[in-house]
């Protein structure tokens, strides 16, 4: 495979030919904030976060999508991307609602680390408070609406590493929610495995663990790059 | 099926014409208005006047004076009558024995009618759009014949591209360029899409083409699928255009029949079949990612581009995604040759434009004029201006994705570059026009209201950065807003038009920047002042020694 | 030079922010030198005062004294800090807002779940009427920095003060933001 040279944030980067963006600058230790990226699954370049400038491009790119090319120079942190990354979260967090403080993944919570990590100490925007529904009639998980970013990570799990499409989306715009089979309550939905990879991949206090307390709402997300690679790589053939 | 029996069709149809037409419009426009029934008393009233030999009445499509239907027009005088009632039919006919006719007479000569250019709109009105042969009599398919016994499929892009034909949707992507990019692409399988999906408010161009004279966007789909080397088309057209729809699949079936679709079109080996899918109502899926994932019957939302449509689009294969109009355009290009199109319009925008006049104007209805053609021109001499006295404020081109010209911009020509100078642009055809009495916070504030209910939900952005914006302008209409609001709507406009992932969100901030652009200061008489702040607020008092 | 006069307020919260204030230990007798508390739950003072150099706002507008409170404080306070979680976000106070208007909070609470005596309390002029929509403080009124935290932990606080009395201006960032 053909290695391709380019410049991320200054710094020169070699990487291979179908690389994304955000995997060079991954393996070049620069960090670009991504929230509906998920490893092992396909990107859809949905949430916008991980938008970066490419010089002689207008438009902005999503990393996550965007295949790097020979000599492309890249600027994955100026203040126009940090202050449109601040922005989208606040739109996040005015979207639904999201209360840390009652939220079993307080601590946990991608939504949050990355509201701290770019600085949002308020929320400009007038907050929607949706009615939301949750949902407890799984025996081992629990979804709760409230807290959904709609980023499709769980959908993306349940239909492309374990093959079930229990989780799809309904409706559109900002009234779009996750639901299982054709909008069953989860425990009654008949194609869901109990799996447990979408609570896995969930970036929020979403999809949880029932019973599961604050401090136990910790996720292993290696795990699904691990069976990803497994079944790619053939690992599990002798 | 070879020339002979295309000339032979034409040759028959003409022989059969009778001395006098009736042509009544059946387009939706007139039909919600009882054209049928016209249509039905004038079959009558032939009848019983025993004209039957004499005079035709026919089924036709739209007559471009929506305003004043159902439409009926004569021949061979040209005559016109309008908001013809199934009462007053019969009078029509009788002129023919000379009597009076008691229908109002429209004036076929009148800057609306006078100022058109039709290409896109020439059978328009005139042929009869469920048949065929209609078709064929006003040279239709001839281009297809052409395009496959005396042109190679690299003729027909060239053409196509020095044709200088742009994309009718609304972008003006060079259509020449996009054949060509698909017809370079090496898969044995490969798509061409009509993108019939049209939402935007007050548009309805690409409908009335298609309820007018289906068999010319066929046509053009069949030379586009010869071109690029596609096998297999798909007409994604919006379900609330049901009668397009019914007409579409009457064409098709007719133009199988004929051996004008399917294998051995034109007895050669080419192959092409049309399928239609029918949209479920999502404005976005007029998107062409959207529009692709729902022919393939996955949820209608957009994707990242690239891949563009046209290396991998519908099924991952290469693509060739159109609009109507554009479709449209290329039989008339192939049959006259790509340097009478190039001949008409301006430099960079090439051909005519068909619009859909609507709102605060006299003449509401359908137009085609050639592309540079002022918007005065098109408002104020073929509209009529606004009616009852009052004046025209504003003009909104585009959609939801387009922009408010003012008044004082109206000079302006009508082509691609032009219109995005003003912060509007061509948009697909839909023209909205507003009178002094329009608040244009509230048309700011009615197209982002659009753009939220048709947001897919995808991207963050545009799914709450259309709600957040939709909500500032109701508070700046109830005037609750301050200075600071209209800052925080500035930078959502900012925010959605640079990092939304489609088209609608890139756009759906353009209503709110055109009108703050042009119309400013009625956003300002909104707002209310700020609350009072104490004189040192902000900032502690520093220790001069810390 | 005179000692900074600080204000603290509590609007629609559960006091847990002012607890943490507490919390700063012997921190507090260091701000004592620097600062006086003119108006708190804590002391008594009934009327907000003139020219105050800064206020800590805990809690959530809630109700049309809270309004009319937030209203007077920023005409006579240089520095609006919003306390914690409630005053920034709305936090658990606001979450009575996806489910309906102030009149069926009332009924739920005080009618439908009453054991004994069900009424909906209503004093004109002693109990504040309840808004449909429970807002952060900066919905309702322009605020200087930003404090979150359910509560904000003592060090937080210490760190927003430390940097508003060196500096007069402050802006937290990183794990001192964090909500919840």
């Amino acid at each position: 495979m053909a290695a391709k040279t380019l410049t991320i944030d200054g710094q020169m980067v070699s990487a291979e030919e179908q690389q994304t963006v955000l995997e060079a600058a991954r393996d070049a230790g620069i960090r670009i904030p991504t929230l509906c990226h998920q490893e092992g699954v396909m990107a859809i370049g949905a949430c916008r976060l991980c938008l970066v400038e490419v010089a002689g491009i207008t438009k902005l790119l999503p990393a996550c999508v965007t295949k790097v090319q020979e000599g492309m120079d890249v600027k994955t942190n100026t203040e126009r991307l940090q202050k449109y990354r601040r922005m989208i979260l606040e739109l996040l967090f005015a979207e639904r609602n999201h209360v840390c403080a009652v939220c079993v993944s307080n601590g946990n919570c991608e939504l949050q680390s990355l509201a701290m990590e770019h600085g949002m100490d308020h929320v400009r925007y007038d907050y929607r408070c949706p009615k939301c529904g949750v949902d407890l009639t799984h025996r081992l998980f629990g979804a709760d609406d409230n807290r959904c970013v709609l980023c499709g990570r769980c959908m993306r799990v349940c239909w492309y590493i374990e093959g079930a499409g229990t989780k799809n989306v309904s409706g559109r715009g900002v009234n779009s929610s996750i639901i299982n089979d054709l909008h069953q309550p989860w425990g009654a939905a008949e194609s869901c495995t109990s799996c447990g990879k979408c609570v896995l991949s969930c970036p929020t206090g979403a999809l949880f663990y029932q019973g599961a307390t604050v401090g136990e709402m910790t996720r292993d997300r290696s795990k699904l790059e691990f069976i990803v690679t497994a079944r790619e790589k053939k690992q599990w053939i002798a | 099926m070879l020339l002979e029996d295309l000339i032979k069709i034409q040759e028959t149809e003409l022989a059969a014409r009778k001395k006098c037409t009736l042509r009544v419009c059946l387009a939706a426009g007139c039909m919600s208005l009882n054209a049928e029934a016209v249509k039905e008393a004038l079959e009558k009233a032939v009848q019983e006047a025993g004209l039957a030999n004499d005079v035709e009445v026919r089924g036709v499509g739209c007559m471009k004076l929506c305003c004043e239907g159902p439409l009926v027009g004569v021949d061979p005088e040209a005559s016109l009558y309008r908001q013809v009632t199934p009462e007053n039919a019969a009078s029509i006919v009788s002129t023919f024995k000379g009597g009076q006719a008691e229908a109002e007479k429209g004036d076929p000569h009148s800057p609306f009618f006078e100022k058109q250019f039709c290409i896109v709109l020439e059978n328009s009105g005139l042929v009869d759009p469920d048949r065929i042969e209609s078709y064929i009599a006003a040279d239709g398919y001839f281009a297809l014949r052409d395009a496959l016994r005396e042109m190679t499929p690299p003729d027909v892009v060239a053409a196509i591209t020095k044709s200088g034909l742009r994309g009718r949707g609304g972008a003006g992507y060079p259509t020449g360029l996009k054949w060509a990019t698909v017809a370079k692409t090496r898969s044995t399988r490969k798509f061409v899409i009509c993108n019939a999906d049209e939402g935007d408010p007050g548009a309805f161009m690409d409908r009335s083409v298609l309820e007018s004279d289906p068999h010319r966007v066929i046509e053009g789909m069949i030379i586009a699928a010869l071109a690029v080397g596609a096998e297999q088309g798909y007409i994604y057209v919006r379900a609330e255009y049901p009668l397009a729809i019914k007409r579409l699949q009457t064409a098709i079936r007719q133009a199988k029949q004929m051996g004008l679709l399917g294998s051995g079109i034109l007895e050669s080996p080419f192959t092409f079949n049309i399928d239609i899918r029918i949209g479920a109502g999502a404005f976005v899926c007029g998107e062409e990612t959207a529009l692709m994932a729902s022919v393939e019957g996955r949820r209608g939302q957009p994707r990242p581009r690239p891949p563009f449509p046209a290396e991998a689009g519908l099924f991952s294969q290469p693509t060739l995604i159109n609009n109507v109009e554009t479709f449209a355009n290329v039989p008339p290009i192939i049959r006259k040759g790509a340097d009478w199109f190039a001949g008409i319009g301006t430099e960079k925008s090439k051909g005519t434009k068909v619009f859909a006049l609507a709102g605060k104007i006299k003449n509401t209805g359908l137009i085609e004029v050639p592309m540079g053609a002022s918007l005065r021109t098109i408002v104020e001499e073929m509209g009529g201006g606004a009616p009852d006295g009052n004046t025209v404020k504003a003009v909104q081109t585009g959609g939801p994705s387009g922009g408010c010209i003012p008044a004082s911009e109206l000079d302006t020509p009508v082509d691609y570059e032009s219109l995005t100078k003003l912060g509007s642009i061509m948009g697909s055809g839909g023209m909205i026009v507003m009178d002094q009495t329009t608040k244009m916070v509230d048309v700011a504030r009615f197209f982002m209201e659009f753009c939220m209910d048709e947001s897919c939900g995808k991207c963050v952005p545009c799914r709450v950065g259309t709600v957040e914006m939709h909500g500032l302008l109701a508070k700046i209409m109830a005037k609750k807003a301050t200075a600071a609001d209209l800052r925080t709507l500035e930078e959502l406009c900012d925010l959605v038009k640079n990092t939304s992932l489609c088209g609608l969100g890139q756009t759906a901030p353009n209503p709110v920047l055109s009108t703050l652009r042009f119309f400013r200061n009625e956003y300002a008489e909104l707002l209310q002042p700020e609350p009072k702040l104490p004189a040192g607020a902000g900032k502690l008092p520093v220790p001069s020694s810390a | 030079m005179d000692r900074l006069r600080v204000a603290t307020v509590w609007l629609g919260g559960c006091s847990g922010c002012h607890m943490s204030f507490l919390d700063l230990d012997e921190f507090l007798i260091d701000l004592a030198q620097k600062v006086e508390i003119v108006f708190s739950p804590v002391i008594d003072v009934k009327e907000y005062p003139e020219n105050v150099d800064l206020v800590l706002v805990e809690g959530a507008v809630c109700n049309e004294d809270h309004l009319e409170v937030a209203r007077r404080l920023r005409e006579r306070t240089n520095v609006v800090v919003s306390f914690g979680d409630c005053a920034v976000t709305g936090n658990v106070t606001a979450m009575r807002n996806p489910l309906c208007s102030a009149d069926c909070v009332l009924k739920r609470a005080y009618l439908e779940t009453a054991d004994v005596n069900p009424q909906i309390p209503r004093e004109p002029g002693i109990v504040p009427p309840l808004l449909d929509r429970v807002m952060p403080l900066h919905e309702v009124i322009p605020v200087d920095c930003y404090l979150p935290g359910c509560p904000p932990p003592a060090d937080r606080i210490k760190a927003l003060l430390m940097q508003l009395l060196t500096t007069g201006s402050a802006r937290l960032v990183g794990a001192q933001i964090k909500f919840g």
